[in-house]
Parts: C-alpha cells; sequence; structure tokens
C-alpha cells in the first residue's frame, strides 16, 4: 500500500466527524434525521437509522476519536507489513460502532453490536503468532459473544411485549414494558448483554486482558467507544426499562462494586496500560452506577462523563503509546525523569491526567462535580453511592498521577534507550484531545447546548435544560471534590505501599479470569466428556440408547393413555397354541446357543412356525412367502456364517441388556393388547371386499390389495430389494478390491 | 388367541433386542431375523384372527362372504417380508464385508468411524 494511502481512512473519519458535527445544531434544535428501510418484512425487521442526541454524541466520539486513532496507527505502524491488515479492521469496526450507535431498530442494533464482537476479537488477537493475544482474544470473544446471545434474546422478547422493533417507539411506550410478565428476564438479558459489553463486575476480566491488543486498538475499542456500547445500549432502553427497582439496584450495585474494585485493581498494577485499563473499568462502572440514578443530576453526569473520559482516556492511552515509543518501555517502575527528553509526551500526559484526576479548570473537574451531585440526588441510597464514587475518585487522583506525573519527574531509571518525543504525526491526535478537554472545560456551555442537553433528552425525556458551570459556589460537591484530591494525593504518596499491599499473593481471592479459565476448561472436559459417552464409538452402546428410548416411549404411552388394557376372553386353539409354544422355544435356543449351526436350524424353525400360523388364520399368500423368504434367510445366513469366523461362546449373563429387552418386549406386547381391547374398525377391508372383482377383475383379494389398490406401494418394495442387492453386491465387491491394499 | 400371540410377538421382541445387544455380529443377525418376524405377527394379531377362511370372492358372488379374514394386514405383512428380506440380505452383506475389511466380529472393535480417544496435547483424558 503506498504511503499516503495509508491515510485515508483518517481523511474519511475526519470527514464523517465534520458531517456528524453538522447535525449537532438541528439535533440540539429537535430535529431529528431519521433513515429506514424494510428489511424482513414478514417479521416487521427494518434497516432502522436514528440520530438523537444519545447516538450524536457516540457518534462524534466514534468518528472523531476515528479520525486521531488512523492516523495515530498509521505512523504508529510505519511499514508494518500487517498495517492494511489493521487499517481494514479498524475501518470496519468503526463502521460497526457507527451502525449500532446509531440503528433505531432492535435487531439492526444488534447486528452492529455482533460486528463490533467479531472485530474487536480480530483486532485483539491481532499479533497472531503470540498465544497471549489469542487466548485474549478468545476471552472476550466468548465473554462479549455470551452477552451478544443473551442480548438477542432479550432484544426479542422487547420486540414482541411492544409490538415493534423500533427503538424510538420503543422509547415512547412509557410503563408498558416494566408491567409486562416478561419485564425479569427481558432486564436480565439486557442487562447481561450490557454488562458483558462494558466489562461490569463480574465480567471486568476480559477488558484488561484484551490489552494484548496493539495500543491504539486499545485506546480506539477498548476505552473510548466498543466498551461503552454496554453503556449506550442501558442508557437507550432507560426510557422503556428504567425507574424499577430492579433496574435501579441492578444498575446501582454492580456499578458500584465494578468502580471501586476497578479502582483497587487499577493501583496494583505497574503497567501503565493495564492501568488505564482499569481505570477505563472503573469508568465505565461509574456510568453504569449513574445511569441508575434516575436524577437529572445523574444523568447529566453521565452525558457530561462520557465525553470528558473519552477525551482523557483516549489521550491517555495515546500517550502510553508515546512512552513505549519514545522511552521503550510502559512499566511505570522503568520510568521516571522524561519530562526534559519528552516534553511534549509530559505536555499531553499532564493535561490529560489533570482533566482524568478532576482538577480545574478541566472538563473532568465539571465531570467529576456532577457525579458527586448525581450522587447525592440518588435517591435510592445516597450516601451508598456517594462513598463509592468518593473512593473511586480518589483512586483516580493517584492513578493519574501515577500515569501523567511518576513517568515525567524524579530519578531517570536506566531505560533500553535513550527516551526522546516521537514525530508529530503520533502526538498531534492526543495532544487535541487533551486540549479539547482543557477547552471544554472553559467553554461548558458549548458542550451543554450542542451534546450535553439532546443527550439527556434521549436518555430522560422532559428533563429540564441544564447549565454546566465550572464554579457552582462552595457546596457538598465541591466539599467532596477537595476531600477526594486530599485522598487521591495521600494514595499516591504512599502508592509504592499500596502496590506492594496489593500484590502480595494473599490479596483478593481469586482473579475472575481464572475462574473464566477453569470454567472453560471444565465446560471443554464435559463437551469430550459428554460426547465420548453419547457417541463412543460402540455399537452396544448405541443400541442400548436405542432400545431404552424405544422402551420408555411406548411405556409413556401406557402411562398416559387412559385405554382399558383389559381384552376380552377368548378362546384358545390347542394346535395353534402348541405351534406357538414350538416357535417361542426355538426363539430361545437362538437366544442361548452358543452355536452357528443350531442358532441357524432354531430360526428356520421360528420362520416355519410363523408360516403354520399364517396358514392357520386364513393368510394363504403369506404363508407362502413367509417360507419362500424363510429358506432363502436360512440359505444366505447359512453361506454367510461359513466364511464368518464361529460365534464367541456368552458365558455372561447380561442383566442390564435383559432388563431392557424384556421392558421392550412386554411394552410391544402391551402395545398389541391395547389394540385389541379398541373394537375393531372394518371400514378399510370392507371397501377393498366390496371394489376387488368390479373394480380390479380379482376375485383373491389380498393380491388385488398388493398388486392394484397398493401397486405403487409394491413397486416401492420392489425397488427396495432392488437397491439392497445392489447394495449388497457394492458392499461385497468393494471387499474384495480392498483384500490387495492397505488396511482401511 | 390373539392374546397369546401377542405375547409370543413380546417374547419374540425381547429376545431379538437381548441378541441384538450382544455386540457380536451373528447374534446381532439373528436377532434381526427375530425382531422382523415379530413385527409381522404384531400386524397379524392386531388386524383379528379368522380360522381357516381366507378372503377369497367366491364364484357368482360379488363381493366375498363378511366372514371371511381381514385382507389388509395380510398384505402390509408381505411386504413387511419382502422388505426386512432385502434388510437381512444387505446387513449380511455389510456384515461380511465389515468383517473381510476389520477383521472382527465382535462389533464394539468396529470403530473406524468413531475411533477410540487420541489424548491431545492440552488435556489429560478423563473417563
Amino acid at each position: 500500500m503506498p504511503r499516503l494511502l495509508t491515510f485515508l481512512p483518517a481523511v474519511v473519519m475526519a470527514a464523517v466527524f465534520l458531517w456528524f458535527a453538522q447535525v449537532l445544531g438541528p439535533v440540539a434544535a429537535g430535529n431529528i434525521p431519521e433513515w429506514s428501510w424494510m428489511w424482513v418484512e414478514g417479521l416487521g425487521i427494518e434497516l432502522a437509522f436514528r440520530l438523537d442526541g444519545l447516538s450524536l454524541i457516540f457518534a462524534l466520539m466514534v468518528s472523531g476519536i476515528g479520525a486521531i486513532i488512523f492516523l495515530y496507527t498509521s505512523v504508529y505502524f510505519k511499514g508494518h507489513e500487517k498495517l492494511t491488515r489493521l487499517l481494514t479492521l479498524l475501518a470496519l469496526f468503526a463502521i460497526s460502532m457507527l451502525g449500532l450507535v446509531t440503528a433505531d431498530d432492535a435487531i439492526t442494533l444488534f447486528v452492529f453490536w455482533e460486528g463490533t464482537t467479531v472485530t474487536s476479537f480480530l483486532l485483539v488477537g491481532f499479533d497472531h503468532e503470540k498465544q497471549k493475544a489469542r487466548d485474549a482474544a478468545l476471552q472476550a470473544l466468548i465473554v462479549t459473544g455470551v452477552g451478544g446471545l443473551a442480548l438477542m434474546a432479550g432484544l426479542i422478547l422487547i420486540g414482541f411485549e411492544a409490538g415493534t422493533f423500533r427503538l424510538s417507539e420503543i422509547a415512547l411506550l412509557g410503563d408498558t414494558l416494566a408491567t409486562s410478565a416478561l419485564y425479569i428476564p427481558i432486564v436480565i438479558l439486557v442487562l447481561l448483554g450490557a454488562f458483558t459489553k462494558s466489562a461490569q463486575f463480574p465480567f471486568h476480566f476480559w477488558l484488561p486482558g484484551a490489552m494484548a491488543a496493539p495500543t491504539p486498538v486499545s485506546a480506539y475499542l477498548h476505552s473510548a467507544t466498543m466498551v461503552k456500547a454496554g453503556v449506550y445500549l442501558v442508557a437507550r432502553m432507560s426510557p422503556a426499562l428504567g425507574g424499577t427497582e430492579l433496574w435501579i439496584w441492578g444498575l446501582t450495585l454492580f456499578g458500584a462494586v465494578t468502580m471501586v474494585w476497578a479502582s483497587v485493581l487499577a493501583l496494583k498494577q505497574t503497567d501503565l496500560k493495564l492501568m488505564l485499563a482499569y481505570t477505563t473499568v472503573m469508568a465505565l462502572g461509574a456510568l453504569m452506577m449513574f445511569l441508575g440514578g434516575d436524577s437529572k443530576y445523574a444523568t447529566v453526569g453521565v452525558a457530561t462523563f462520557l465525553v470528558v473520559h473519552a477525551m482523557y482516556k483516549a489521550a491517555l492511552f495515546l500517550t502510553v503509546g508515546l512512552l513505549d515509543k519514545g522511552a521503550g518501555t510502559r512499566e511505570v517502575t522503568n520510568l521516571g525523569g522524561l519530562a526534559r527528553s519528552m516534553p511534549i509526551t509530559m505536555m499531553i500526559a499532564l493535561l490529560a491526567g489533570l482533566s482524568m484526576a478532576g482538577f480545574p479548570p478541566f472538563l473532568g473537574f465539571i465531570g467529576k462535580e456532577l457525579k458527586y451531585e448525581g450522587a447525592l440526588a440518588v435517591m435510592s441510597e445516597p450516601l451508598f453511592v456517594a462513598t463509592a464514587a468518593l473512593l473511586a475518585n480518589a483512586m483516580m487522583v493517584a492513578a493519574a498521577g501515577l500515569v501523567a506525573i511518576s513517568p515525567f519527574w524524579g530519578k531517570t531509571p536506566k531505560s533500553p534507550k535513550p527516551a526522546k518525543d516521537p514525530s508529530i504525526g503520533l502526538w498531534i491526535g492526543p495532544m487535541m484531545l487533551a486540549l479539547m478537554g482543557l477547552g471544554f472545560g472553559l467553554f461548558p456551555d458549548l458542550l451543554a447546548k450542542y451534546i450535553v442537553n439532546p443527550t439527556v433528552t434521549s436518555i430522560a425525556p422532559g428533563t429540564a435544560y441544564v447549565k454546566l458551570k465550572l464554579w457552582h459556589g462552595i457546596n457538598v460537591p465541591l466539599v467532596l471534590s477537595l476531600i477526594t484530591f486530599g485522598l487521591g494525593f495521600v494514595l499516591y504518596q504512599g502508592r509504592f505501599v499500596i502496590r506492594a499491599a496489593l500484590n502480595r499473593p494473599t490479596f483478593g481471592g481469586i482473579p475472575a479470569a481464572v475462574v473464566f479459565d477453569a470454567g472453560l476448561a471444565s465446560f471443554k472436559r464435559f463437551a469430550s466428556w459428554s460426547a465420548r459417552t453419547v457417541q463412543g464409538g460402540k455399537m452396544t452402546v448405541y443400541l442400548r440408547i436405542s432400545f431404552a428410548v424405544l422402551t420408555i416411549l411406548i411405556w409413556g404411552v401406557h402411562l398416559i393413555s387412559t385405554d382399558s388394557l383389559v381384552p376380552q376372553p377368548e378362546a384358545i386353539a390347542l394346535i395353534p397354541l402348541v405351534v406357538v409354544l414350538l416357535i417361542a422355544a426355538s426363539a430361545f435356543v437362538v437366544l442361548i446357543t452358543n452355536s452357528r449351526l443350531f442358532g441357524l436350524c432354531a430360526l428356520g424353525v421360528v420362520g416355519a412356525g410363523i408360516a403354520l400360523i399364517f396358514t392357520f388364520y386364513s393368510a394363504i399368500d403369506v404363508a407362502i412367502t413367509q417360507i419362500l423368504v424363510e429358506m432363502l434367510v436360512v440359505i444366505i445366513l447359512a453361506v454367510a456364517l461359513v466364511k464368518l469366523p464361529a460365534m464367541p461362546v456368552e458365558r455372561n449373563f447380561r442383566a442390564g441388556d435383559a432388563l431392557i429387552a424384556t421392558a421392550f418386549g412386554v411394552g410391544v406386547a402391551f402395545v398389541v393388547v391395547a389394540v385389541l381391547a379398541h373394537p375393531f374398525d372394518p371400514r378399510i377391508t370392507e371397501f377393498y371386499e366390496a371394489a376387488s372383482l368390479p373394480d380390479a377383475f380379482g376375485r383373491n383379494v389380498v393380491n388385488v390389495i398388493l398388486v392394484d389398490f397398493r401397486a405403487l406401494d409394491t413397486l416401492g418394495e420392489v425397488a427396495v430389494v432392488l437397491i439392497a442387492a445392489i447394495a449388497a453386491v457394492a458392499a461385497l465387491t468393494a471387499g474384495k478390491i480392498r483384500k490387495s491394499g492397505e488396511k482401511p | 388367541m390373539e392374546l397369546v400371540l401377542a405375547a409370543l410377538s413380546g417374547f419374540l421382541v425381547a429376545a431379538g433386542a437381548y441378541l441384538m445387544m450382544s455386540g457380536q455380529l451373528v447374534r446381532f443377525l439373528f436377532g434381526l431375523v427375530l425382531l422382523s418376524n415379530a413385527a409381522n405377527v404384531v400386524i397379524f394379531a392386531a388386524g383379528r384372527l379368522t380360522y381357516a377362511n381366507p378372503p377369497f370372492v367366491p364364484d357368482g358372488a360379488k363381493i366375498p362372504d363378511p366372514s371371511v379374514a381381514n385382507a389388509l394386514p395380510q398384505a402390509l405383512i408381505l411386504t413387511a417380508i419382502v422388505i426386512g428380506f432385502g434388510l437381512l440380505a444387505f446387513a449380511l452383506a455389510l456384515a461380511f464385508r465389515a468383517y473381510q475389511s476389520l477383521g472382527t466380529v465382535v462389533m464394539d472393535d468396529m470403530r473406524a468411524c468413531d475411533p477410540p480417544e487420541i489424548p491431545t496435547s492440552t488435556e489429560k483424558p478423563s473417563a
């Protein structure tokens, strides 16, 4: 690929961003563009798109950060042999993500949702020669894939309950869904999809694992866009599903636990990228938690924090890439004193880090203040939410310090190579993101008017206009902010002690990733065990299962049926009874003999005896056929047995088989008894009898039925015998050809 | 007498099934023969028995006497016998061929399609 062409995706993305940006005005004014095409008419599925405030904020993030990432990637991987592949996958991902956030049809949304899952799998496994990358990719795929299936089920249930798949129509339904009988399964399924995608506890482990991806990919998918798809989904569904205890508590609890736990894990890391991954999980937890809070401030907090986080986190991820490139490592313990050799990187890290820590006048400060206001306004449990937010924010301040300060000041450890700032193509993007965090902080009205308020209206329709301000006067959030800074400073100072404590092996019990791996391994073991059991390659097992199932079916019908099994008493003729006993005795001989010859003879007796029965009871043609066939059977069996080795002696009585066989036989006998207990219905026979001579000119009714009324059936029978003969010949000849060659 | 035949069919079915589960090719074939005989007896008994009165239309009459045997199950059994014979002939050829190729008449050792498990490197085989 020509070098210049590698910048094409960045240019296209920037154009897309600008196009979305020019829609901002109309959308803020309430003119929401929509497009739709019929897709699957019979199911009412449309390819529908709609750009309301919530969609637009995500579309802007995806395209804006996308443009920066594409530029960064082309420079970062300059001359890399797989650059084209990487850019293609990133572009596919960007398209899926844009489709996801603009879709207005639940099924359309799901299709794009799965698109992001698949492209994420391919991107995480980009370094597919590395086992670690492959494992991480698979883990991410399984976790988000299972969540995707749950989501699909949830969306289909919603579609059935709501009578439409159009998300904009579902949002207007009020509490139709909340009062439906399927509400609880719907919420569980939808939240399962959202929680897996957005790495909420206990599914949080896949996100740090996904850091095996190249740094630009992590910055794009796993901080700014894809992992927020779950947040988007929850926000999108809030009008239709929100407001109930289940919704509020589910989001608040899982969000809070994720937030605090991820912050703790972030402080434990020494790899800057992993640390950022955990802070991303923390941010996602915070977003979920505030989506659960049904107050105006919580929603405003969500909308603002979305933008804040996307900017500083993408900038920081890219900064880690700069450090990796410029200083050759991203281990925080090997970095220090880089302020002089990498001044531009330091600037970016500082700007983004200050926003992350929430210092004024950065946008992060406004975001944090809003979070506290939202936390205090949460109806259900303000103290719990506020405490969780305070703890997590304090740890965020410390983590920001670790990322933005510690690599640049202090002693210079021996780095693998002399550090210097990378080229402008790499740092221009993150610099822009970091500066935007400052710019929006200084002019929050812009953000409020065009982004935050339209978004809030989408999540919680009918909310009054909210102004964003840097200075709110001295109030509780400000006090909380000050406490946060103090606590964060203390944590940063104690970072070595804390990290050492957290890294003690006794800490934290069993990591979720280990549980996942163990679960996956045991699932594989179960799968191979069940496959080996059910399809073990043993004919006897197959036969036992088949007969057992048949037996159970027959007895099941007997037990369910209310028909009487008591037949009419009947006369027993002596001579036929003797023949029947002879047949039974011969069959018994076949059963127990160890001699082929005895068995063969006894079989002959069985067949001949049955022919006799046919003769007694007026079935002359059947008897003739039976004798002929029985003779043939005995002859060809005899021919075959000569070629087969002697029958192995059977010494053991197989009790289990006997049980199955007996139950099966008794079941069949009772089927006949049940038939006999019913009055006989002669209508079909009477038709044949009446039609035999006038219509078919035959006096033997059985023959007429065979060759005339059911001639087609007889033709089929002839065909079956012919096919059996051809197949038999084929099998026998193939055996002869095989003889010359190798063992199969 | 139908009840006697019902019991006989049950016994033949049980014997056939037991033989088929033995895992030996020859016994399996014997079981198959018993099973197909049993099926015919089932159909015959279910159609009711009539002693020595075959379903013919006598000379001069247009329809048979109402007392004749039921013709329908007889026609069905005729088909079943022939099909059963085709099945047995094919099964025999297959058995013979299997013995030639695989060198065994123990059915559980005929595992060309589902070979016994080959342990993989990542996992220990478990029972």
